[in-house]
């Protein structure tokens, strides 16, 4: 910095005022930092309302029988709850918000590769979910296949399936913009001399999510595209009575759809490699396995979909193989939770707000993660398969994996996108509200489903009550920690943020807190022998 | 801000998004190996009905223009504009011949009722069915990546003369004739796929 530059500092990202003022200002930015939190704030209504919804089937699974409202309520229910959960929360999710504001920053560059790209991205995002949305106003009702779009019922259901498909596509759309986004950005932009080595492992993990945002989703676009031309055009692929095959349908599906669960969650896995040297006070431990291992999980994730099919009908031979595979992928994840905790192993642990979602991350993806493989292996998928034992394992890898995760970063980053500390007490009380009533609330439901729950039911026998009522209150506990952590985020009048709060090493710790608009005052450099976490 | 300047990024970019296209088109094509391996009698039969002679000759037409607006970008590169408009003309006629060629081809299919939903359509064996579904859906899709193209060939083609691609900035022009090239290739495979095969 020069002398000049700390009389006259550069406007923050934040105060900065281009062509346009307030908020017309920010719809027009090509600012990637203002554009990770536009999709910030988007996607907090989108998860405000898909909490709602499912605050609703907990009340209504309160007792067996009808309560509130009837089942094709329900139906609705977690359908848009699944849409608006899975397309506009988890997927966009840690990418779209931190690969945005952090991932240039920490690669050393100004923006990303495309800027206006990128506002285009957000405005298709914005374009989709409200196509989606309007699927619950428009035609004959609210559809109610699950967020899966199941054929031949999604096809013959009088729903206004069309609508919600139609949203999918055009989220997936920006998805793919972004992906392709992010890979240019981290090909072409790096700061001279910082090699993919020398590269911070979250844009690693931004980097291998983008290759899988750009390969897979364009499988699930055309399959949603024959979807809406099954329904206006009638070409049948995949109606049997035309000599189409749904099971075709569950292929292409989860082509996409499991290596989505690897779009969600190795930002995720990032964000944690971040955090947790930085609240050790040590290096990570075994760099090159980490970042290796998120492409490993891409690659491999890509070959394992059919395990959600073990009971649609498959040869055995392809029912093992994929399997097998499946359970190769958690060889690469088992890697990462291996080091993180060896980079815990003799550290000086600072337990600040972002270093305790992060355990609450590694705790709840590890359930998550082992009673994956009990869903990956044959037999004992083909007793629980279709039950409340898979609810509760992919919300402990979607929540509880992803949302904590996500709630961890932005505690870590948010001095710096607001340039304002947050109350670190009120921080730990909403954790542990959120962290008891995430495992009440979801806990129950692996039991139940061992007992034979079916997932989707309206209804259910009286021995399920007690688990249910678990998990209702559960869903209170929740409620109460994500308002109290929103309430505390919501404040900024906390102390100014100095520029290094954590005594991070990456580079985004070495610019004010907010960042100015360009991020660097002197582009940053790394000579050959820099490794890549010496910024502090 | 200035304004930030990245041919490679650009045509990596570019790169990267004919890839995921090609990915959308291979999600059809895996429909139509798992269709064909089912009803391989119904196929052969159906692929008689296709004319093969309009297929070849908006072959021909594609490889053509694949050729001129690789020809073009040369052209612009080496400064010569004018040139470049005119091949870029030729292309942009020699989609719009493929386009009339399409028109006859779907209206007569149309004309004797054979499309996705139609009475007559409903009568036909399963085999047939997936296949007349798979060459409208195919060839629809295809249909609308040609004029998508076509759209920023022609954007580009006004550009050039206007002077704002240039022998040292045509990064536009380059993008778009790949994307170009994306769609000739697709083509090379949807012909043979749908109406060579019997
Ligand atoms: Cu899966």
């Amino acid at each position: 910095m020069t002398a000049e530059n700390i009389h006259h500092p550069e406007p923050s990202y934040l105060e900065y005022r281009g062509k346009y003022k307030g908020l017309l200002g920010w719809l027009t930015t090509t600012d990637h930092k203002r554009i990770g939190l536009m999709y910030m704030y988007a996607m907090m209504v989108f998860f405000i309302v898909g909490v709602i919804l499912g605050e609703l089937m907990r009340l209504e699974l309160f007792r067996p029988g009808q309560q509130f409202y009837g089942p094709q309520v329900y139906n609705g229910l977690f359908t848009l709850h699944g849409i608006i959960m899975i397309f506009t929360v988890v997927i966009p999710g840690l990418a779209a918000v931190f690969g945005n504001f952090a991932m240039p920053i920490m690669i050393g560059a100004k923006d990303v590769a495309f800027p206006r790209l990128n506002l285009f991205s957000w405005y298709l995002f914005i374009l989709g979910a409200a196509i989606a949305l309007s699927s619950q106003f428009m035609g004959d009702g609210p559809p109610d296949t699950g967020w899966t779009f199941y054929a031949p019922y999604s096809v013959t259901t009088h729903t206004n399936v069309i609508a919600a498909v139609l949203g999918a596509f055009v989220l997936g759309f920006s998805s793919i913009l972004t992906g392709l986004n992010f890979i240019v950005t981290i090909h072409r932009l790096r700061a001279p001399g910082m090699t993919f080595f020398k590269m911070p492992l979250f844009p690693w993990a931004v980097y291998a999510t983008a290759w899988i945002q750009v390969l897979a989703t364009p499988i699930v676009g055309i399959t949603l595209l024959m979807i809406i031309a099954e329904r206006t055009l009638r070409i049948g692929f995949f109606d049997p009575n035309l000599g189409g095959d749904p099971v075709l349908y569950q292929h292409l599906f989860w082509i996409y759809s499991h290596p989505a669960v690897y779009i969600m969650i190795l930002p995720a896995m990032g964000v944690v490699t971040e955090i947790i040297p930085t609240f050790s006070q040590r290096r990570v431990f075994g760099y090159k396995a980490i970042a290796l291992s998120s492409m490993a999980i891409a690659f491999v994730g890509y070959f394992v979909w059919a395990h959600h099919m073990f009971t649609s009908g498959m040869s055995s031979t392809a029912r093992w193989i994929f399997s097998l595979l499946t359970f190769l992928v958690a060889v690469p994840s088992a890697i990462k939770v291996f080091n993180w905790v060896t980079t815990m192993y003799k550290g000086s642990i600072d337990v600040k707000p972002p270093f305790l979602y992060s355990l609450g991350f590694i705790f709840l993806f590890m359930i998550g993660g082992l009673t994956g493989l009990s869903l990956g292996s044959l037999a004992t998928n083909i007793h629980v398969h279709d039950t409340a034992y898979v609810v509760a394992h992919f919300h402990y890898i979607v929540f509880g994996g992803v949302g904590f995760a996500f709630f961890a970063a932005l505690h870590y980053w948010y001095p710096k996108m607001y340039g304002r500390m947050y109350n670190f007490k009120l921080a730990n009380i909403a954790f542990v509200f959120l962290f008891a009533g995430f495992n009440l609330l979801y806990f129950p439901q692996f039991i139940i489903g061992l007992m034979g729950m079916p997932r989707r039911y309206f209804d259910y026998l009286p021995q399920f009550t007690f688990g249910m009522q678990l998990s209702f209150y559960g869903g209170i506990l929740l409620a109460i920690g994500l308002v109290l952590m929103l309430y505390n985020l919501f404040q900024k009048n906390g102390a100014k943020a100095p520029a290094n709060p954590w005594g991070g090493s990456t580079l985004e710790w070495t610019i004010p807190s907010p960042p100015p608009v360009e991020n660097f005052d002197v582009m940053p450099e790394m000579g050959p022998d820099e490794e890549p976490y010496d910024y502090k | 801000m200035e304004e930030h300047r990245d041919d490679i990024g650009a045509r990596l970019g570019m790169w990267i998004f004919i890839f995921t296209e090609i990915l959308l088109f291979g999600g059809l094509f895996l429909v139509y190996a798992v269709m064909r391996a089912g009803y391989s009698a119904d196929f052969h039969q159906a692929a008689h009905h296709l004319n093969a002679f309009i297929g070849a000759v908006n072959t021909l037409v594609l490889l053509v223009s694949s050729a001129t607006v690789a020809m073009s970008i040369t052209a612009v590169q080496k400064g010569d504009s004018k040139k470049g408009v005119i091949l870029l003309l030729v292309t942009l006629v020699c989609a719009g011949i493929f386009l009339v060629n399409k028109y006859f081809e779907w209206g007569h299919k149309i004309h004797i009722g054979l499309y996705p939903g139609s009475d007559l359509m409903l009568t036909l064996n399963h085999g047939s069915v997936m296949f007349f579904s798979l060459y409208f859906f195919m060839t629809g899709l295809h249909m609308l990546h040609l004029v998508i193209g076509a759209i920023v060939l022609t954007i580009a083609m006004v550009k050039v003369k206007s002077g704002a691609i240039t022998p040292n900035k045509y990064v536009l022009l380059e993008n778009g004739g790949l994307y170009w090239h994306l769609v000739d290739l697709i083509w090379i495979f949807l012909f043979p796929l749908l109406y060579l095969i019997t």
